[in-house]
Formats: structure tokens, C-alpha cells, sequence
């Protein structure tokens, strides 16, 4: 059985945008998947749709046999807090220190008055320390976010997923704003994820050859279209061609 | 072709400019006559002006001897714009919350509360005061009100966009860990926004102090009417001495926030 099936999936944003266009796949537990395509293709809306950041306009998506699509706010919540997101941007509150960053991925299993007080147990910040000690980062436990560079500040939001205990991770654009030796650095922890702790990873990349060394399995989408999907040897120069279009496969293959 | 365009585009802009210093000039000779106002006397007088304030315009001995009473009145303004202040920004945060984009809780109250925050900005607080004189009449309450009311307008519209900047991309994420609405607004937006936020309210106790000033005026209290009181009975030493008051008060004011503001942001 699947964890991630999606069936029949459109997205038409306000003002008549297509996103997305009859997406169907599944992912199977532990399976590292990458998505390409050009920008705007549709990638970010993808990702989003799975933990509904965005609402889907057509089709369905279950995690782990549940209906993503038609589901209260309650479990909205209790879904969410299964699946991981690590951002571009990182997406942290820079003014807190790294630690209550990575507790923050604690808020979903916490009473709101709790969270709000941002009151965690002895349990939940031993684990805390394991996962940035995992994670090289257990220097930085008490610095404030915006002290850190772009790749330690991906790695506390690797570290805020984990310690959601994820099912699933989605990462959108993980090392788009990293030097490539920070990406590499970012890209192996998550690997690392995938391998020993056994959490399916769903990726956004622009880097056809990150995607195509690192991922189990390639999809392809165009115009809010897959395109190709398959594993990273199946794929062809002229399929990267048709996923780009020609000019810009061109450049990116070389 | 290219290069006609080019000159085109640079003649249009000359033309504009034209035009617009023309309708300002009008604006201003259309003005002045509508007002019988003389520039050439209205810049003459100022030396004479200037005269008048050396020689009438300062404290003396006897004007010293109010002091304490300009103090405590001094206290009275001062305490009103904070007040005012501290008290419009809590329901500020709450309608920043609801307007923001990041943290609107639906569509119909994010609108609502921008033309709310609107409404009240706009109306300027010698205008409110105005009003509050028919309920209050004057007294402290009606200044009170009239610094609540505008300094809500200005600051729920300060705070919704602070919000949206200062905590959009945090926000997304906590949201997809699963954070509920008041986790999300206690452990992303506050500490994200808190120094513009507390900046803003600096700004807004500043500005507040020299409205209460005016204001005072309207209402008959604090050291507005001081003010008017002694310029009034012609004791112009003692009312030069209140305005000393006012300015060193405004630039202690102003000295302490900056220095609050270098140490938060």
C-alpha cells in the first residue's frame, strides 16, 4: 500500500491560473522522490497541495490511507504534524534561538495554552539536543538564527521536521539559496534521513544533476503536467529536453 | 527608430514636469488670493517676530516659581499620551492580527478591520477631541479618547503590515508543522514583529505628546491649557517657560526611545 497516493489532482488558482493539470502518482514508504521542472511549472503548488498549504481544486490525495482532501481542522492539524516541510527560505523565527526553532516542530502534538507558553518536556528537549547534535549543530543550540549561515539555518529546519517524527518530508527548493557546498552538506543529512530513519522524502529541485544522483525516482513536470516518472537512469537527455524545453535543456545538461 | 522613441519618452517627461509646476504655481497665486495673504509682509515680519520673542519670550524669576505646577501638569500630559498610547496599541495588535494577510482569520474580517483601522486614522485626533468635548466635556477623558482613537488607526495599520513582512515566511511554517492559530501567533508573529512593534509604539508616544499638548488646549486640561492660561493673562515669561518644558520634554522622549530602539532592533 502506497503512503502517498494522488489521483486525478488540479490546482486553478483564483484568476483562472493553472497550476496543475490531472497529476496522478504514488509514493511508496521510503521512497526519495525528486520533482523537475522550469519554475513556474507548477512544483511549489504540488508540494503544498500534499499537506494543504494549498486547497486542491480537483482531484485526491491520501496519506497513509487517509483522505487529505475532505478532512476538519482537528485533523488537519494531526496530519500535518506527520509530514515535515523544509522551505527555501528556511523559514525560521530569527529572532529565537535554534533550539526553540527546533522545538517549534513540537507545537502540533502540544495543548495550544502549552505551545503558546512554549512549554515542552524534559523528553522533547533531550531530543532536541540528539537531533542537533545528529546534525552538527549542537554548538549553536543556544544562538539566535540569525547569527547562523544559510546552510546551518537549513539544518535547524531539518531538525524542526525530525523532531515531528514525519512520515513523510517535503522539501521545497532545499538548497536553491546554498552554496554547493552547503547543498552537498544538506543533501546527504537529508539522504541519511531517508536511509537509516527509514522517512520518505519528496523533493522540489532545480538541479537536474542533484536529482538525478541522490533520488530513487525522478518526476517530471511541465506546465502543471508529469511529464516523465521514473527512475534517474531512465532519463533521457531529449525527456530533460521535453521537461525544460529544448533551449534550456541544453544548457542544463551540459 | 530606436533613438526617436528614445526622445520622445525624455520630451513627454519635460512636458509633464511643465505641467506639473504649472497647476503648483497656480495652485499657490489662487490660494494666496483666496486667503489675502501676503508673502512678501508674511516674510518681512519674521525678524520683527524674532524681535518680539527676545524681548518678551523667556522665563524669568517669577516665572520659575510656577514651575512645580508646570511639572505636575507637565506629568499629566505626558501619562495621558502614554496611557493612550500603551492602551490603543493592545487593541491595535489584535486588529493587526485579524488584517494581516499571514494572519487573517477569514476574508470578511480582515476587510472589516482595515476600513475600521481606516476610519479612525483618518479622522485626526484634534477631530475626535472635538466630538468627545459633546460627551465628555472638558475633561481628561475626552483627550484621552481622542489620542486612543487615532493612535489605534495608526498603529493597527503599522502592526498589520509589520506582521506581514516580519513573520509571512515563519508563519508557513508553523502552519505546516501542525501549530495552532494562537501557538502560531505567540511563538512566530510576536517574536518576529516585537521591535518594529515597540518601535512603533515609541514613535506613537512622541507624536502623542505634542498632540496631547494641542489638545489640551481644546479640553482645558493639562499643560496646553496651562499654556493658553498664562499667554492669555499676557504672563508671557511663564508661558515661554512651559514651552521650554514641552520641548526638553519631547527631546528626552525622543532621546530615550532611539536609544530603546538601537538596543531591540
Amino acid at each position: 500500500m502506497a503512503l502517498l497516493q494522488i489521483s486525478r489532482l488540479s490546482k486553478e488558482y483564483l484568476g483562472g491560473t493553472k497550476a496543475l493539470t490531472d497529476v496522478n502518482f504514488s509514493v511508496a514508504e521510503g521512497e526519495f522522490v525528486s520533482i523537475i521542472g522550469p519554475s513556474g511549472a507548477g512544483k511549489s503548488t504540488l508540494l503544498r497541495c500534499i499537506n494543504r498549504m494549498v486547497d486542491a481544486s480537483e482531484g485526491e490525495i491520501s496519506f497513509d490511507n487517509i483522505n487529505v482532501s475532505n478532512i476538519n481542522k482537528k485533523n488537519l492539524r494531526l496530519l500535518r504534524r506527520r509530514i515535515g516541510m523544509i522551505f527555501q527560505h528556511y523559514n525560521l523565527v530569527n529572532r529565537l534561538s535554534v533550539i526553540e526553532n527546533v522545538l517549534h516542530g513540537r507545537l502540533g502534538y502540544k495543548s495550544s495554552i502549552k505551545g503558546v507558553m512554549g512549554v515542552y518536556t524534559e523528553e522533547e528537549k533531550q531530543r532536541a539536543f540528539e537531533i542537533l547534535n545528529k546534525l552538527g549543530l549542537k554548538e549553536q543550540a543556544y544562538k539566535r538564527c540569525d547569527q547562523l549561515s544559510g546552510g546551518q539555518k537549513q539544518r535547524v529546519g531539518i531538525a524542526r521536521a525530525l523532531i515531528q517524527d514525519p512520515k513523510l518530508v517535503l522539501c521545497d527548493e532545499p538548497i536553491a539559496s546554498l552554496d554547493p557546498n552547503a547543498s552537498k552538506i544538506i543533501m546527504d543529512h537529508l539522504k541519511n534521513i531517508n536511509k537509516e530513519m527509514g522517512i520518505t522524502c519528496i523533493f522540489n529541485l532545480h538541479q537536474v544533476d542533484v536529482a538525478m544522483k541522490y533520488s530513487d525516482r525522478i518526476i517530471g513536470i511541465n506546465n502543471g503536467q508529469i511529464k516523465y516518472d521514473g527512475p534517474p537512469e531512465a532519463l533521457s537527455r531529449d525527456m530533460i529536453y521535453s521537461i525544460y524545453g529544448t533551449e534550456a535543456g541544453e544548457l542544463i545538461t551540459d | 527608430m530606436v533613438k526617436n522613441e528614445g526622445l520622445d519618452i525624455f520630451a513627454v517627461r519635460r512636458r509633464q514636469f511643465f505641467i506639473a509646476g504649472l497647476i503648483i504655481a497656480a495652485i499657490t497665486i489662487v490660494s494666496t488670493a483666496i486667503t489675502q495673504y501676503d508673502p512678501v509682509k508674511g516674510i518681512t515680519s519674521v525678524p520683527k517676530a524674532l524681535w518680539w520673542m527676545f524681548r518678551n519670550f523667556y522665563p524669568n524669576a517669577n516665572a520659575f516659581t510656577r514651575l512645580p505646577n508646570i511639572l505636575s501638569k507637565l506629568h499629566e500630559t505626558f501619562f495621558l499620551a502614554v496611557a493612550s498610547t500603551t492602551t490603543a496599541a493592545v487593541l491595535a495588535f489584535f486588529f493587526g492580527l485579524m488584517g494581516s494577510k499571514t494572519t487573517k482569520v477569514n476574508d470578511a474580517m480582515c476587510k472589516i478591520s482595515r476600513l475600521v483601522a481606516s476610519v479612525f486614522r483618518n479622522i485626526p485626533d484634534a477631530v475626535w477631541a472635538m466630538i468627545f468635548l459633546f460627551s465628555f466635556g472638558q475633561n481628561v477623558l475626552t483627550g484621552f479618547f481622542a489620542l486612543f482613537f487615532v493612535t489605534f488607526g495608526v498603529l493597527a495599520r503599522a502592526f498589520i503590515e509589520t506582521i506581514d513582512e516580519a513573520s509571512h515566511a515563519s508563519v508557513e511554517a508553523l502552519q505546516a508543522t501542525g501549530a495552532s492559530y494562537f501557538q502560531i501567533v505567540f511563538q512566530a508573529v510576536i517574536p518576529s514583529s516585537i521591535p518594529q512593534v515597540i518601535s512603533w509604539i515609541l514613535y506613537m508616544i512622541e507624536t502623542n505628546i505634542r498632540g496631547a499638548t494641542l489638545i489640551g488646549i481644546l479640553t482645558g486640561t493639562g499643560i496646553g491649557h496651562l499654556f493658553l492660561l498664562y499667554y492669555r493673562s499676557l504672563n508671557y515669561n511663564t508661558a515661554s517657560l512651559v514651552v521650554i518644558a514641552i520641548i526638553i520634554t519631547v527631546f528626552v522622549i525622543e532621546f530615550i526611545s532611539n536609544y530603546v530602539r538601537r538596543l531591540i532592533l
